[in-house]
């Protein structure tokens, strides 16, 4: 029954491999006396979609803030690539500025209008390039989200449980977005979530953070697209859960 | 099949027939307001005529409305005010340029706050009208204490009310801008500056109204022009009429400056969902 392999630490590259988008080794880290990341290791490969669950207070958070660079961490712990975008659970858009401005932000580029442009239309949002972002609804804002961080072709991208907020017709809509996005731009990405189901679809790896480690590394190999009613899919499930804690 | 699942192409000409009727309800709103002031005014006049006040003391609004005309030809009247606006608009823009620096330097970083803000509070904390008597005694009686006056009165309140919104500046907003790899400075004029314009807003009309106030009281004091001489000048003549085209310039004179910022703020704030409603409603 017990499918889900544990972590071999043989398996982590070193810091500076080819092929390998992020590397993690030994990043401890801890508020006020209390573990939150205990000496974890890891590696995510180029290209590669790996998914992190775990319960809330798990840490997953704190490895994507990590990762991101909007928590410190000792360089000889991480290493990541300079190009990197997130898209967080809310949609963190500037409401004074329109919507493609939100996704030409701080391109380094002469004409930064027509890149922004061409990620709107790649998430059907052309539409909406001139509206100002407090008249979107939930899911276009995510989905200019999702526009802003690909114009920056991230080599990592950082997913922070984007579609938690999102009612369940759209997080769907917003799940198979983000799956045919990656096809086209193959970046490496990391999504934090607690939906194991969501984990299962979209990622060809999924982690469970435990107790600031990683208690389960678990690839999936199913063809995409992938569907619940494979049996698979189904037996992946039950032990991912059962990994959370949940029978 | 597929027309029996598409919305109907109806509902969606449903809110633009109904906003069509919104200006007009609008100026029928307006003149409803209008009605009992117009009808106190109406009253006044009346009991002007029956002669249950004198006119003397409290002229009634034709007579106000003919001294206003009488000044306004002989050329009185278009001075005075000019001089009050000057020292409004010289005073403020001083004031301004005082308290948003001050709230940029402390809002933007501890260093500054732990320079600037403590002062200011404690300097806040005095009623700057209370000053008059020293600043006759600095800068004598021309247009200097009275415009410092305005200056002082109306940079505290931009200078709080930026300072607020600079430090309410969200967070996550922040974080976001980072993560885009901005620099400190593109962070502050994208994101802090654009998050803090709400409170400087209302710091502004704040400002206005102080400066409006702090300019009659200055100017009632050793002025030889302006609105607030033309007054206390019509006081020693007992020209009560005058006295009252005084106060009405006074009034109306705010009521403007106060829509002029709401017209700003219009235009400021376009992204504003109040905002962005009522436009769509026309």
């Amino acid at each position: 029954m017990n499918m889900l392999s544990p972590l071999a630490d043989a398996a982590i590259p070193p810091l500076t491999s080819t092929g390998v988008a992020v590397v993690v080794r030994g990043l401890t880290r801890a508020f006020n006396g209390q573990t939150v990341l205990n000496n974890l290791s890891f590696s995510i490969a180029q290209g590669e979609f790996v998914a992190l669950l775990g319960r809330s207070g798990s840490g997953k958070s704190t490895l994507l803030r990590t990762l991101a660079g909007l928590d410190a961490a000792p360089p000889e712990t991480l290493s990541v690539p300079p190009a990197r975008a997130v898209v967080f659970q809310e949609p963190r858009l500037l409401p004074w500025k329109r919507v493609w401005r939100n996704v030409s932000l701080g391109l380094r580029r002469a004409d930064a209008k027509t890149p922004a442009l061409a990620a709107l239309d790649e998430v059907e949002l052309g539409h909406r390039r001139n509206a100002w972002p407090l008249t979107l609804s939930g899911g276009e804002a995510q989905r200019v989200a999702l526009a802003r961080a690909l114009v920056r072709e991230p080599q990592l991208l950082l997913l922070d449980e984007p579609f938690a907020s999102l009612d369940a017709l759209t997080r769907l809509r917003m799940q198979s977005l983000v799956g045919a996005l990656w096809l086209t731009h193959r970046p490496a990405v990391l999504l934090v979530t607690h939906d194991v189901d969501e984990a299962l679809l979209l990622a060809d790896r999924v982690m469970v953070l435990k107790d600031g480690v990683i208690a389960v590394d678990q690839p999936v190999s199913l063809e995409r697209p992938r569907r619940h009613a494979d049996p698979q899919f189904d037996h992946l499930r039950t032990a991912l859960l059962a990994a959370l804690g949940v029978h | 099949m597929s027309a029996t699942i598409s919305g109907s192409p109806a509902a969606a000409v449903l809110p633009g027939r109904a906003s069509r009727a919104a200006p007009w309800r609008g100026w029928a709103q307006k003149l409803r307001r209008a009605w009992v002031p117009l009808g106190l005014l109406a009253i006044w006049q009346a009991a002007s005529f029956a002669g249950l006040t004198s006119v003397q003391t409290f002229p009634p609004p034709s007579a106000i409305a003919i001294s206003f005309w009488e000044l306004l030809v002989s050329g009185q009247l278009v001075g005075n005010i000019l001089v009050s606006l000057a020292r409004v608009f010289f005073g403020l823009g001083l004031g301004i340029a005082a308290g948003t620096t001050l709230a940029v330097v402390s809002g933007l970083s501890r260093v500054g706050e732990d320079a600037v803000d403590s002062t200011v509070q404690m300097l806040r904390t005095l009623p700057h009208l209370a000053l008059i008597p020293l600043m006759i005694m600095w800068f004598g009686i021309g247009e200097t204490p009275k415009i410092t006056l305005i200056a002082l009165g109306s940079m505290f309140p931009i200078y709080l009310n930026l300072f607020a919104g600079i430090r309410g500046a969200d967070r996550k907003l922040r974080e976001a801008a980072d993560t885009l790899g901005l620099t400190g400075i593109e962070k502050i004029l994208h994101v802090i500056l654009p998050a803090a314009l709400p409170g400087f807003l209302v710091g502004l009309r704040q400002a206005f109204g102080i400066a409006w106030i702090t300019l009659v009281v200055a100017e009632q004091i050793n002025a030889s022009a302006g609105i607030g001489y033309m007054v206390m000048n019509a006081r020693d003549f007992l020209r009560t009429d005058i006295i009252f085209v005084g106060l009405a310039l006074y009034a109306l004179l705010g009521l403007l400056t106060d829509q002029s910022v709401r017209l700003l703020e219009r235009s400021l704030l376009v992204w504003r969902p109040s905002y962005l409603d009522q436009d769509q409603g026309k």
